[in-house]
This record gives C-alpha cells, sequence and structure tokens, in this order.
C-alpha cells in the first residue's frame, strides 16, 4: 500500500504507538519498507558531544535511545532502515521526506519536550501543515 | 572528504547568508573579548578578520568559525597588564609556531587523551571567568547599568523568537544605543574603554627587544594559548562534525589553527581560536563551506570601516549582556545532572578542573591537571584485578602491570595449597612488573616445596613473558 513509510521518533511513549501504527500499514504489503527517522537538534549537539567519550559512544547512545522502537519493527519482522538527520525536527522531517519522496509520514501527537512544545508549537503540528504526502498522527 | 571545489563553493548561498550573520554577531564579541585581554578593541577587531579569513583557506573543518576568543582573551590578561600590548603580539606568533609544530606531530591523536570530564570541566570553567570579568563592569555603576544589562537579556532571549534572520545581540545594541541617544541617558561606552580604528590591519613586527629574556616572558603565555587554542578548535570542529554529519582534518585543523595565529601577530591581532558558539550560529544559520568563515571575516571588517564611528557609542552594559548571554550558553547546564549520575572519579575530575581553573585564573593549568588526575583515575580503576580460588586454582580476571602487580603477589603468596595453578586466561601481562610478579611467586612457592603450575596466557603475554625471561619455556 505504502512502499516507503517514514516513521519519525524520538524514543517517547508516543513515538513508540506511532511505531505500532506503522507496523500494520507497513504490514498490508510485502514491498513495503518503514525508515525510522530520528532528527537531533543542533542545539544538542555541544551537549551530546561534551558527555560523549567519543563519535562512536555517541552512535551507541543515540541508537539505545530509539531501541525500543527498533525492537518492535524487529520482532514484528518488518523491513526497515535508521536514520539520523540534524536540524530542527520538524522542518527537517518535511525536508526529508520531500527529497526521498516517501509515501507516508508516520508520528506521535506529542514528543519528550513538552515545555517545548508549549512555547514552539508541536513537531506533529509543522509537519502536518507543510509536509507533501499524506501524514498519519498517533494518539 | 569533500573535494576543494564542494567545500569553496558547494552551498555560495547558504555560505554568504550565514557569513553576514555570524560577522554582524562577532563584532560584539570580538570588542568584549578585547576589552577581557585588556587591549583596544582594534586588537580583537584586527584577530577576528585576520584569523577568520586565513582559517577559512588552512583550516581542516569547513563551515568552523575562528577569531578573537574569551578563553584566548583570559589566558592573556596578566601578560598584557604587566608587559603591554607588543609581548602579546611576540606571544601570538609563538604560539602559531608551537601550534604548526603541533599539528605537524599530529597532536590530534593526542586528543583522545582528553576525557569528556576535563572537556565539560572547560568550558564550564571558561563560563565563569567570562562572566566573572563582566561584573567589574556592572558593580558600583549605578541603577541605569543595572537596567540596561537586564533589558539587553530580555531582549536576546525573547527576540530570537520572533526574528530569526538578524542576530538578538545586533538588536539589542542598535536599540539600545538608539535610546541612549534619544533620552541623552549617560553610560559608559566602547569609547571610553579604547579606540576604533576605520583602516585595515597592516604588516609590523611587535617592539619588542629579540632576546633570550622575551623568550622567557612570552613562552608560558604562548604554550597556554597553544593548549587552550587547540583544545577549544578540536572541540568545536567535533560539534561541527556532529552537527553536518560530515568529517574533518584535525591535524590539518591545529596546523591551520597556527598559521593563522602566526601572521595575525604580525597584523596586530590578539591570538585566536574556532569559536563554540559562532560555529553553531553558522551552521544553524546555513554555513557550510569555507566561503562562509571568509565571508565572516571580510564583512566584519567592512562593517568596523563604514560603521566605526557608531560602534565606540555602543553602551558597555549592553556589551556586558551580551557577554552574560554568552556565558550562559557556554556553561553545560546538564553538568549538575553529570556530577550526580556520571561516575565519581569523572565527577571529581570536572569539579577539581573548574576549581583549578577559577582559583589560578588560567584555562590551560586546569586542563593539564584535570588530564593528569583522570589518568590517575583510570590507572586505578583498570588495576583492580580480581583474584578467586577454587581448589588451589586462582583465576585472575583483570590486566596485570605494575599498578596491579602488587596485590596480586600478596593474594597468591597467603596460599595453603601443596598444588597452585594461576590461570591467567582472563588476564593480560603488560610490562615488566607483570612478568616480574609471576617468577616472583612461582620461585617462592617452589621454594616452600609447593608446585605452582600457570596456564591460560594469551599469546602476546607469552611473547612478553619469554622475551624479558630471556628463555623460551612453555608452562
Amino acid at each position: 500500500m505504502y512502499p516507503h513509510i517514514l516513521l519519525a521518533t524520538d524514543g517517547s511513549e508516543n513515538s513508540v504507538r506511532a511505531a505500532k501504527e506503522a507496523i500494520k500499514l507497513a504490514k498490508c504489503s510485502a514491498n513495503s519498507k518503514v525508515e525510522v527517522v530520528m532528527v537531533t537538534d543542533f542545539d544538542k549537539s555541544k551537549q551530546d558531544i561534551l558527555h560523549a567519550q567519543s563519535a562512536e559512544s555517541l552512535l551507541l547512545e543515540r541508537k539505545r535511545k530509539i531501541s525500543n522502537v527498533e525492537q518492535l519493527l524487529k520482532d514484528e519482522q518488518v523491513n526497515y532502515k535508521i536514520t539520523f538527520l540534524k536540524g530542527s525536527p520538524g522542518p527537517e522531517i518535511v525536508r526529508y521526506a520531500k527529497e526521498q519522496k516517501v509515501d507516508l509520514v508516520v508520528l506521535g501527537s506529542r514528543g519528550l519536550n513538552t515545555l517545548q512544545e508549549m512555547v514552539l508549537g508541536s513537531v506533529s503540528h509543522k509537519v502536518m501543515k507543510r509536509v507533501h504526502c499524506p501524514a498519519l498522527i498517533v494518539k | 572528504m569533500q573535494t576543494i571545489q564542494q567545500q569553496w563553493f558547494g552551498n555560495i548561498r547558504g555560505d554568504i547568508l550565514s557569513g553576514i550573520v555570524v560577522a554582524l554577531a562577532l563584532i560584539p564579541e570580538a570588542i568584549a573579548f578585547s576589552i577581557i585581554a585588556g587591549v583596544d578593541p582594534m586588537v580583537g577587531l584586527y584577530a577576528s578578520f585576520s584569523i577568520a579569513v586565513i582559517i577559512a583557506f588552512v583550516g581542516g573543518r569547513p563551515g568552523m568559525i575562528s577569531a578573537a576568543t574569551g578563553a584566548m582573551a583570559l589566558v592573556m590578561v596578566n601578560l598584557v597588564a604587566d608587559h603591554g600590548l607588543n609581548y602579546l603580539l611576540a606571544a601570538t606568533i609563538l604560539t602559531g609556531v608551537i601550534q604548526i609544530f603541533l599539528g605537524v606531530f599530529k597532536i590530534a591523536k593526542l586528543m583522545r587523551f582528553i576525557p569528556n570530564s576535563v572537556m565539560i570541566g572547560f568550558v564550564n570553567a571558561l563560563a565563569i571567568l567570562i562572566f566573572m570579568a563582566q561584573v567589574p563592569h556592572i558593580l558600583g555603576e549605578g541603577i541605569l547599568t543595572y537596567v540596561f544589562v537586564a533589558v539587553t537579556l530580555i531582549i536576546v532571549y525573547t527576540v530570537p523568537r520572533f526574528i530569526k534572520g538578524v542576530p538578538a545581540p545586533l538588536i539589542a545594541i542598535v536599540i539600545l544605543t538608539a535610546i541612549t541617544f534619544i533620552f541623552g541617558i549617560e553610560l559608559k561606552t566602547i569609547g571610553d574603554l579604547g579606540t576604533i580604528t576605520q583602516s585595515l590591519p597592516s604588516f609590523f613586527l611587535p617592539d619588542v627587544p629579540f632576546s633570550l629574556e622575551t623568550l622567557q616572558i612570552i613562552l608560558p603565555y604562548s604554550l597556554a594559548l597553544a593548549i587552550v587554542g587547540l583544545l577549544e578548535s578540536l572541540l568545536t570542529s567535533q560539534i561541527v562534525d556532529d552537527m553536518t554529519d560530515t568529517k574533518s582534518d584535525k591535524n590539518r585543523e591545529a596546523r591551520g589553527q597556527g598559521i593563522a595565529n602566526f601572521i595575525t601577530g604580525f597584523f596586530g591581532g590578539m591570538a585566536g581560536c574556532a569559536m563554540i558558539g559562532q560555529s553553531m550560529i553558522n551552521v544553524k544559520s546555513g554555513g557550510r563551506g569555507r566561503l562562509s568563515t571568509l565571508v565572516a571575516g571580510v564583512f566584519l571588517i567592512f562593517l568596523i570601516i563604514v560603521l566605526g564611528d557608531l560602534v565606540i557609542d555602543i553602551p558597555m552594559p549592553v556589551l556586558v549582556g551580551i557577554m552574560i548571554m554568552v556565558c550562559i550558553g557556554t556553561f553545560d547546564w546538564s553538568s549538575f545532572k553529570y556530577i550526580v549520575k556520571a561516575p565519581r572519579a569523572d565527577a571529581v575530575v570536572m569539579i577539581t578542573t573548574v576549581a583549578i581553573v577559577v582559583y589560578t585564573d588560567n584555562l590551560a593549568i586546569g586542563v593539564v591537571v584535570g588530564v593528569i588526575l583522570s589518568a590517575l583515575f583510570f590507572v586505578a580503576s583498570i588495576s583492580r584485578v580480581k583474584i578467586t580460588e577454587h581448589d588451589g586454582i586462582y583465576i585472575i580476571e583483570g590486566p596485570l602491570f605494575f599498578a596491579s602487580t602488587q596485590h596480586f603477589v600478596q593474594t597468591i603468596e597467603k596460599t595453603t595449597a601443596k598444588t597452585i595453578t594461576i590461570d591467567l586466561s582472563s588476564s593480560h601481562l603488560w610490562d615488566e612488573s607483570s612478568v616480574g610478579a609471576i617468577v616472583k611467586v612461582v620461585s617462592k612457592l617452589e621454594e616452600q616445596g609447593k608446585s605452582v603450575s600457570v596456564i591460560g596466557m594469551n599469546p602476546a603475554s607469552e611473547l612478553l613473558y619469554q622475551k624479558l625471561l630471556g628463555i623460551t619455556t612453555s608452562h
């Protein structure tokens, strides 16, 4: 149904629920692939580098953050791939979805940082408004 | 790594726009860091122009911004106070020479020895020192100074929500300088602390005697500047690598920093290095290539030549407010969580680094002590060897080397068994001490009439054992 599904995630509860929905959709057809995308904000780079022993341990740290989502995809034997991106999460997901011509974007309604969302608006809202393909926001 | 063509012209539009943004954000910082160092604002501005332009060509990390920095300014304070500007310029040239050497000898590899606890301590100490340098400009300057500092902070933290293209500090400067004119408010200005020359820097030799005595004066400062400059530059390049998901040539960056400082010293500029904050602004504003760094430097000097007259009217409290923002941005606020959650030894190293820097006012000393301390902690932690005994079989877990052999020898010697087996399959012999310890234990127990066998040595340990003993045996 959707050959290329982009699952935006930050390892939060909501993104795990979003992953479950993405899996359901991916299982509708044999050729579906789920691309798990995690966007790290530019402003996080300094803190991440300072607290990581090396670039390798930082990669491990980031992979661990979304291991709950990866575990789900693995258990359900869905064809998947993980992509790490940098930038402002909302616009970056929109840009990447457009560039890769994905068929569907799936994401949770709320992420990890509730306070930031109150001030800056939620990522899901930004993606919904600007993305050029169908989007599924999971409550 | 990208090609030269890509590094320069892969992102022309983004690089030019971000370079302009960085130039605007650099001006107040270059001036403020000059004031910290105790020199004329032009020294920092010329340095920023010169370093940015040179590093655009010779740096190893495209898109990174280097200029006059707070870390370097803090190191040179005493040199300027005791000996004056010319000695600072001479020290800048020597710093360049040292950094070029370190770059040629692949210093970047050594950077791996600096643990993150020291890095966190470094940025925190830097933030604290820059903040402390601002205090004299606030205290006892009257109520209006407090008001202007506060309003500056409000502007720099709220305006970016609404206006993203122009750096908020610049907006604060324009609005508040205009207000002082309109209402005729008397505040200390940059003009009171130095002069602005509306011309390009020119080449001249620092006016210092070419003697051993001069070298003795500047060498300690140059060494400290070289260390601090490379540390911040290589840290910044890691951050830019991560932000842009690209690699960079760290040794080339070290050499580049050296070349930039070397030349800058002949053009009346103070030593500088890469800037974390400005490099992040550059990347966030879309800068990726070498062109962005070049544009930042060129546009900065263009602005000074055109607008120099206005720059001297910027009120000091506004500059102080901007510096407080820089401190808040520099400080690693997750350190508080780090102190609680990180391993004890790491937290101690971090706090010690900060404490020593604040106490000595010298970032370089703090870093060196931090590295030594963490190395000692590391040795202590890996020297803990676990020895378990079962029916005369001793299983050694952990590396055997000079720091761990004592525990090993003492434990085995206490044995009461008649037949003893030492199992080294979970261990590794590293040095003379470890081989010596094995020999000592075996001979001592055999003297007591016990039978000892050593098993499970891995091939590397076996080789070392035979080499150091000078005989080929098989246990």
